[in-house]
């Protein structure tokens, strides 16, 4: 039945929403991580998104009915670290600067990472609505021809 | 004379079978809302009841484990959305709003569909049962 794939559409888009949650609340961490080089630094980590086409092609017998109407779920392709530029302060004085006296800071926009955290938590309550709805659907559906 | 229990229940198994299509592609959209070049869909409700009703599945075979197994279930009724947006800068069209309004409203359908097709069927169980 496919009201059952809606839920797992919804599923695949929770937990994708959760790790985009998961890099934002990384960022926002260690968005002061001082390094005393360019490579060791932390560099904005943000999830790619890509539709389920793989799984919806090649799908084992769970996804059967995902795979005959062409609806996709969401599924995170990979992690990337965004490649802006660090910001280099000059702190002498500070214990992790370098020898010409830089300290190297995180290149995490911190209004950025609060737009992208209520973005990704809208859309994780938009699939929990949707979710909820479909199991209104369900049980309704379950129960069918018992006299109400 | 026999009585059909298909042609008791009318259109609505075939509508139900057709709304819940149509929320799986909605919930397609909402889902995707955020992954770059996505693109909306939605399904052509007249083509989706009329697929629905004449069953038109084409499967193809598969001689070789490694074939895709693919299903065409009615042709034609899968439609993409012309976006309110011309370019969100992404390449998506999804408009998150007007997709849940959409999704709500087909749940409710549904729950129309629901409601004749029971009653529907208590009409026949009070014919069968006489009571």
């Amino acid at each position: 039945m496919s009201l059952y794939s809606v839920m797992d559409i919804a599923g695949s888009a929770m937990s994708a929403q959760n790790v985009r949650l998961n890099t934002t609340a990384s960022n926002l961490a260690n968005a002061n991580s001082v390094a005393s080089s360019a490579g060791e630094t932390y560099k904005a980590r943000h999830p790619v998104f890509a539709p389920q086409l793989q799984q919806a092609l090649q799908g084992g017998p769970g996804q059967s009915s995902m795979r005959q109407s062409g609806a996709v779920g969401v599924q995170v392709l990979g992690i990337v670290e965004s490649d802006k530029p660090l910001v280099m302060e000059y702190a002498p004085n500070h214990p992790m600067a370098d020898e010409n006296g830089y300290i190297y800071k995180p290149n995490v926009n911190a209004m950025e990472e609060m737009a992208n955290m209520m973005s990704a938590s809208r859309s994780y309550q938009t699939n929990v609505q949707l979710a909820d709805t479909t199991k209104q659907l369900l049980s309704r559906t379950l129960r069918m021809g018992q006299q109400s | 004379m026999s009585i059909s229990i298909e042609k008791g229940l009318g259109i609505h198994p075939h509508a139900l079978l057709a709304r819940e299509r149509r929320a799986e592609i909605l919930a397609s959209n909402i889902v995707n809302a955020d992954t770059p070049g996505y693109k909306a869909r939605d399904l052509d409700f007249r083509a989706a009841l009329q697929n629905a009703q004449n069953r038109q599945d084409f499967t193809l075979e598969r001689s070789h484990s490694q074939h895709y197994s693919v299903t065409l279930r009615g042709q034609g009724d899968e439609k993409f959305r012309v976006p309110n947006q011309p370019d969100t800068g992404d390449g998506n069209t999804v408009d998150v709003q007007v997709e849940r309004n959409l999704y709500l409203r087909n749940a409710m359908e549904y729950q129309a569909s629901l409601a004749f097709l029971n009653s529907r069927i208590s009409g026949m169980n009070k014919a069968l049962t006489g009571r």
